[in-house]
Parts: C-alpha cells; structure tokens; sequence
C-alpha cells in the first residue's frame, strides 16, 4: 500500500481528501488526515458573529461528517515533519511515514508579534474576530456599546481574507445605524496598504465606499506597538491613533510545526511552486490553502481553485507524467457590504478585479465590482455551498482558471 | 521601460524608477538614487541595510519584507524606519537597485 497524508483538515486539507478518495484506487492507496481540532470551523462565518447574524452553532459542525468513510481521521497535534526521512511525528507520540504528503495547515493569527498587543485590555477593548472565541467576545462587547471612536487595524500583510476588515466596517456602518447610534461611532480603518485594497481598480472603488458610508481611511500605518493604557496604536515611525474599541487582524503566520521542521519562510508559510503546487524544496510534497508562500489571497475560493489543479496534478505525478495544471492565482471573494447588499470581486496573479457579470458573461446573476442585493444573497448561500458541495469537492460551476469572458476593461 | 543615465550610467528603470536590471548597480547609483528619495548621506547603517538586501536578493531571487531583514538579517524595525522614512522596503530595494517588492493580496 502507497500511503498518502494529508496535514490539516480544514478547507483545503478537507476537500483534498475527498477529490483524492474519489480519485485513487483505494486498492493501492491508504489516505490518512490529521488536524488537533475535532470541529470544522466556517471561517468565512465568523464575521458575522459580531453582528448578531449568525451564531456559534452556525459555524461548526464535526470534521468526520464531511471526510470520506475510506479516510484514516487521526485527532491529534502534529509535534514536527521529518521531510527527509519522509514521516511525521505526532503529540500523541504516534509516528506516521508517508509516500507523498499535503501540506495544509493554514494560517493563523499571532497577536504576540506586535509589541503590547497582547495586553491587559484584550478581549475587554480589544478584539480579532479571526478566531471564533474572539468573534464571539466582541459579539458580547458590542451588544452593550454605546459608542465611540473604533478603530479597526490591520498589522501587517498579508492576511487571511483580505477584504474581511472592510467587510467588518461596511456591517458596523449598518448594524450602528439599525442601533440608532451610527452618530456616536467613529468609524476608521487603519491599513499598512496604500489604499483600501491592493489592486488599483478595486481599491479606487472600496475606496469610494469607505467615503459614502462615512469611514475614514489611514493607509500605509505600519503597526510597530499598542499603548493599552492609552489606548493607542503607534506606527513604527511614531505616528499614533487613539481608539476606544480596537478590532484588529493580528499578523498571521503559518502553524508553528512549519518552523519547528524548517520548512518555511519568516512567516512559517511553505515556499511553494506557484503553478504546480509542489513543495520547492521536496519532490514528494505538495502544499495547498494558506500554508502556502503563493502571492495569492488566502481565501477559501483560493484553496477550491488549488484543489482542482492538485488533484490533476497529483494524479499525473504518481504516474510518472509531467504536472501541467497550472494555478493562476485565481481568486473569488463575495465583500458584504451592508444594509443587505454585497460586491464580489474575480481576479488572479495577473488580472486585476474588473468589473462586469459572474459567472454567465453578460448575464450574471452575480456583479463583479457593484453593489448589489443578489451578490449578498450569493454570500448568506455560499455557506450551504461550503458545507454541501465545495467541502466534498463537488463540480461546482466555476472554472479554476479564471476567465475574461463577462468582464470590461 | 526607459533608460536613464545615472553616475554616468545607462540603467533601465521601470515605471516607477526602480532598476530592472541588478547588474548595472554601483555605489555611485546607490547614492544618487538614496537623493532622489532625500536620503542626503548614507551611512554605514544605511549601507549594512544595504548589503544585506543585495545578498539576500541575489540568493533569494526576490526583494527581502521589512520582516526578513528583521529575522534574517537583524535589522530592527524602528532603524529600517529611520533610516528609510515613508516606505522602507520599497525605498530599501530602489537604493539597493532592485525592482519593486511584490505586494501581496
């Protein structure tokens, strides 16, 4: 038997287990997946939480319900990869060897990175909701605010979702004015980008959406530390911007296990081929999700993409074949936008968010780059669509690469 | 792309006056670029930075983050913004004649 194991079993790791079950002969084929965390999470949920919208029911469910009966499930940390001796120890003590391994184990937030973030206000005036215990506490803080100056910050690049914190501000904005006190919140967005997003186009667009809904825009902040006592952030070259509410996105970093097994960048992600999705330092490795160093965003929609070009290439590298699934970066992000009203943008390594019609060209139902009530209805579905069809890797409507039908230059 | 002379070099610069080309960099270069940011004198701080970029660029192929230098190379964070004001990692790599640092998404 050929062994393959798959490290993480969140989005990415999850959907590469049931393309590979459906894939190899299980005749020959033992797959097995580790992940520390019994419970799948609904990332893209967990902006909701503050908001009231959904709650912590509504995005977990058990991680075995959505991996294949042929999959070897083991629950338990994974202490280091021994890439060259081709196994994996666990916390559990359990020693794995592999044939081929995936590399899934995402990315995480590190608030302890930024001098004085961590302090003695976090979680009392200081919250991330990249993590659902955080989502949560600030869902409490915010049921009982009454106002204020909020100020929400994002540490340094690059992030997990990066249109998430506009999408925070854009639901703030609503749900402050359904409170009746949108006149009492201060609402500024703090970014080290020179805009609102990093591609000219879109960013000229949010960024006359930060204007008309009344929030105000520092670029290129540098967080060097965070004064609790004062309530302050201080930029590396001495700026400072006073907050009574700090919702940040702490830097994020790839899972420690990276670093203990010297597999990774200054930011624990692996240095990946940016096309074929192969480890560059190990034949028998391949690397998906956001554990990658890829210059693409670090979004579900992104690991869906890759998992349709590694599941190709995986299967022509057993047998021998050169990989000619290229990924192209290609990124798909529905950006909620407020008062039941959404964008949605489509781009990739090279081609900028445009604007346009998705995914019929001309057609839609959904628009690239404006606002509308369809592209919010296509978010609040999109979770049935994570749980039912993208998690078990179904065909989805979509092409991997993306395309230029549908969108004007 | 277009060419420029700088020091009494030809250089090819893009758009944005970065240097396309590593190869045609000299100290000289290094010196009239840090100008034109208003970088008046490099000092020996100014150069370590400097060197480490080029080495790291060179080995790397790609320009290092403001937290590469600061892991790999030592440098703190406060004195890549001191030395470099507004932008050091852009600044950094222009003076050390690479291109622009790719940003992420």
């Amino acid at each position: 038997m050929k062994k393959l194991l798959i490290l993480g079993a969140g989005t990415a790791g999850t959907i590469m287990a049931n393309k590979l079950s459906q894939q190899l002969n299980l005749n020959e084929w033992h797959i097995t997946i580790v992940d520390k965390d019994e419970t799948h999470y609904y990332q893209p949920g967990f902006l909701f939480i503050p908001f009231q919208i959904y709650s912590r029911n509504d995005v977990i469910k058990p991680s075995r319900d959505y991996l294949p009966p042929s999959v070897e499930v083991i629950v338990s940390g994974i202490d280091i990869i021994e890439a060259d001796k081709n196994r994996v120890k666990l916390t559990n003590n359990k020693v794995l060897t592999y044939d081929y391994l995936i590399i899934a184990t995402g990315s995480q937030i590190n608030p302890e990175e930024t001098e004085g973030l961590k302090n003695g206000n976090w979680y009392k005036n200081i919250f991330e909701f990249y993590t659902l215990e955080g989502a949560c506490h600030l869902q409490k803080f915010l049921k009982h605010w009454t106002g204020g100056k909020l100020v929400m910050n994002i540490v340094e690049m690059p992030i997990k979702c990066p249109v998430a914190p506009l999408e925070f501000l854009f639901l703030a904005d609503w749900w402050f004015t359904e409170k009746g006190i949108r006149d009492k919140v201060d609402l500024t967005f703090v970014t080290p980008l020179p805009g609102a997003f990093t591609k000219p186009k879109a960013s000229k667009i949010l960024n006359s959406f930060l204007d008309k809904k009344n929030i105000n825009l520092v670029s290129e902040f540098n967080t060097g530390s965070v004064d609790g006592e004062n309530n302050k952030i201080i930029s590396f070259d001495g700026k400072e911007i006073e907050y009574d509410l700090l919702v940040t996105v702490p830097t994020n970093m790839g899972d420690p296990v990276i670093e203990r097994s010297g597999l990774g960048d200054e930011l624990n992600f692996v240095p990946t081929n940016k096309n074929t999705l192969q480890s560059k330092q190990h034949e028998n490795i391949f690397v998906i999700g956001d554990a990658t160093d890829l210059p693409s965003s670090k979004a579900g929609s992104v690991a869906h993409f890759q998992a349709d070009v590694l599941t190709e290439n995986f299967m022509r590298h057993i047998e021998g074949l050169p990989m000619l699934e290229e990924f192209d970066g290609h990124a798909n992000c529905f950006i909620e936008s407020g008062f039941g009203k959404g964008l949605l943008i489509d781009f990739n390594y090279d081609v900028e968010p445009l604007p346009g019609k998705f995914p019929l060209p001309g057609i839609g139902p959904f628009s690239l780059l404006q606002e509308t009530k369809m592209n919010h209805w296509g978010k609040m579905m999109f979770r049935w669509v994570y749980w039912n069809l993208l998690l078990k890797g179904s065909e989805l409507p979509i092409e991997a690469q993306m395309t230029m039908a549908g969108k004007r230059l | 792309m277009a060419t420029k002379e700088i020091a009494g070099v030809q250089v090819e610069l893009d758009d944005e006056g970065f240097m396309t080309n590593p190869e045609q960099w000299n100290e000289d270069i290094a010196r009239a670029l840090a100008a034109e940011e208003g970088i008046t004198e490099l000092t020996d701080k100014h150069w370590e930075i400097i060197n480490f970029v080029r080495k790291d660029a060179k080995e790397k192929g790609q320009v290092p983050t403001i937290r590469r230098m600061n892991k790999a190379g030592g440098i703190a964070t406060k004195d890549l913004y001191e030395l470099f004001p507004n932008g050091p990692a852009k600044k950094a790599a222009k003076i050390s004649g690479y291109p622009k640092p790719q940003g992420c998404v």
